[in-house]
C-alpha cells in the first residue's frame, strides 16, 4: 500500500535555516544539510526547503545548498521560493532537487505550469497554494499569504491540475501558525475535486491533528515545521501513532 | 569497476550519481557508445515522458546499443519502462528487452502515484538482504503489467510489476537512489552482481 507521507519543511535564508531548530543535539542546527540528514534518519518521508528570501544575489547560495543536500540525503526533496522560469527549474533539477514548488509565479503566469510539466514531467512540479477563508470563500493569496487575489482555491486547484501540476501543496492561512489542526474540510473537498496528491500544510500542533488530516482531510501527505523542529512531535512516535490508527506509514 | 550512467538528457541523474558516491563509487555520466560498451555496470535512468525520451535515445542511436549490452544494466523508473515492449504513454515502442507492456493507472486512484510503497514477491539477487514488504520511493503514472520476468510487485489500484529481470537486464520502477538505506542496499547489490 502507498503510505501517507510526513514532510518537515525547512525555511532557508542565505543558505541557512531560519527559526530555531533544537530537536536534537546538532553541532550546527542552522546547517540545512545536517538537519536534512538528521530528518532522513529520523523517519521523514520527504523534505521541503523553502527559500524565504529568494533574490537573484543569493541564488548561487541556494544552488550550493541543493547540491549538498542531494549529495548527502537519500530521501526525496522539494525546493521552493523565487522560482519563476523554466531556467530556474532546470538549474535546481541539475543540482539534484527532485521537485520544485512554484506559487506566485504560477498565479501570475499559469502557462509556466504547462511549460514545466512538458519539459521536466509532472512528477517534479508542485504547485503551492496559499489560501484563506474569507466570508465562506477560500481566496488564493500571494506573497507569503499577505495579498488576497480574486481567484478561488478550488477553481485554481482544478486549473493547476489541468495544466500539468503533479502535486498540490495547500496551506491554509487561517490555520497556519495556530497549532489548532489542519483545514480538513477544505482539504477533503480538494482531494475529491482533483486527482493528484495533496500535501496538507498549516495548523499542525498534535499527533491527533495528523490523524485527522489523513482521515477527515484525505490528505496524501502532511507538512509541518515547528512541531518537528522543536521536537514537540518526534517523527517516529508520530508514525507509530498513525499506524495504530490504521493509517499506512513507512516505519 | 567502471560504472556508467547513460546520459541521454532524460531527467535528474545527479541523484543517482550522488547515491553511488555515498557508496564509495564514482559513476561516469555519458552518452558515448564506447564508454558505455567498456563499462562493467550500466545504469539506464529516465524521468519524464516516454515518447520524447525514446526520441532522444534514437537520436544518439542508444536504442540500438542498449539491447545488445552483455554486462549488467539497471533501468530506473522511465528507464525500466523504456526497456519494455510498448508504453501507452505517447504510444511509444520500447526497447523490447522485457516482454511486457506499460499502461496508465486509471483515474480511480490519484495519478501519479507519489510516495513510499512496499515491494513483495522478491525474486532476484538484486534484493539480497532486502526484506519482503520493504518500502521504496515511487513517482509514476504508468506501470508494467504482471509478467513472467517480474522480480517484485507492488500494489496501487491493483498488483503491478515494480521490478523486472531478463538475463543481464534489470529494471526497477522505484527510485533506489531516493529510497533511503534499502534503496542504497539495492544499488550495492547491483554493483556486486
Amino acid at each position: 500500500m502507498l503510505t501517507k507521507r510526513i514532510v518537515p519543511c525547512l525555511d532557508i535564508k542565505n543558505g541557512r535555516t531560519v527559526k530555531g531548530v533544537n530537536f536534537v543535539d546538532l553541532r550546527d542546527a542552522g546547517d540545512p544539510v545536517v538537519l536534512a540528514k538528521q530528518y532522513a534518519d529520523l523517519g521523514a518521508d520527504e523534505l521541503v526547503f523553502l527559500d524565504i528570501a529568494a533574490t537573484l544575489e543569493n541564488r548561487k547560495t541556494m544552488h550550493d545548498m541543493v547540491l549538498k543536500v542531494a549529495e548527502q540525503v537519500n530521501i526525496p526533496f522539494t525546493v521552493g521560493g523565487g522560482i519563476s522560469s523554466v531556467e530556474d527549474v532546470d538549474d535546481l533539477l541539475h543540482c539534484g532537487a527532485d521537485k520544485v514548488s512554484i506559487n506566485s509565479s504560477a498565479v501570475k503566469r499559469p502557462e509556466l505550469i504547462n511549460e514545466l510539466s512538458k519539459k521536466f514531467g509532472s512528477q517534479c512540479v508542485v504547485v503551492a497554494i496559499d489560501a484563506k477563508e474569507v466570508d465562506g470563500k477560500w481566496l488564493v493569496h500571494l506573497a507569503g499569504g499577505t495579498i488576497p487575489i480574486d481567484i478561488e482555491l478550488f477553481d485554481w486547484a482544478k486549473e493547476v491540475e489541468k495544466r500539468g501540476a503533479g502535486e498540490i501543496l495547500f496551506t491554509s492561512m487561517n490555520h497556519d501558525g495556530t497549532k489548532a489542526g489542519f483545514a480538513n474540510v477544505a482539504l477533503s473537498k480538494l482531494s475529491d475535486l482533483v486527482n493528484i496528491p495533496i500535501i496538507a500544510s498549516g495548523g499542525a500542533g498534535t499527533v491527533q491533528h495528523f490523524i485527522d488530516t489523513f482521515k477527515e482531510g484525505k490528505a496524501d501527505a502532511a507538512l509541518a515545521a515547528s512541531v518537528f523542529h522543536f521536537g514537540e512531535i518526534p517523527i517516529l512516535e508520530l508514525k507509530e501513532e498513525l499506524r495504530k490508527n490504521n493509517i499506512e506509514v513507512r516505519l | 569497476m567502471k560504472l556508467t550512467i547513460v546520459n541521454y538528457g532524460a531527467g535528474n541523474i545527479k541523484s543517482i550519481q550522488f547515491a553511488f558516491q555515498r557508496l564509495g563509487y564514482e559513476a561516469i555520466l555519458t552518452d558515448n557508445p564506447e564508454e558505455i560498451i567498456s563499462s562493467d555496470k550500466i545504469i539506464f535512468p529516465g524521468v519524464g515522458e516516454a515518447s520524447s525520451a525514446m526520441t532522444k535515445l534514437k537520436l544518439s542511436e542508444l536504442d540500438q546499443l542498449i539491447p545488445q549490452l552483455k554486462q549488467p544494466v539497471l533501468g530506473i523508473c522511465l528507464g525500466m519502462q523504456l526497456m519494455c515492449n510498448h508504453s501507452q504513454e505517447g504510444d511509444t515502442n520500447g526497447l523490447g528487452i522485457f516482454d511486457v507492456n506499460v499502461k496508465r493507472f486509471s483515474n480511480k486512484v490519484k495519478v501519479p502515484q507519489m510516495g513510499w510503497n512496499t515491494i513483495t514477491n522478491l525474486k532476484s539477487g538484486l534484493f539480497k538482504g532486502i526484506k519482503e514488504e520493504e518500502y521504496m520511493y515511487l513517482v509514476h503514472s504508468y506501470y508494467a503489467e504482471q509478467c513472467k520476468e517480474s522480480i517484485a510487485t507492488s500494489h496501487y489500484e491493483f498488483d503491478y510489476v515494480s521490478a523486472l529481470e531478463n538475463d543481464n537486464f534489470y529494471g526497477v520502477q522505484f527510485h533506489p537512489e531516493k529510497s533511503g538505506a534499502a534503496g542504497e542496499k539495492l544499488l550495492k547489490n547491483f554493483l556486486e552482481l
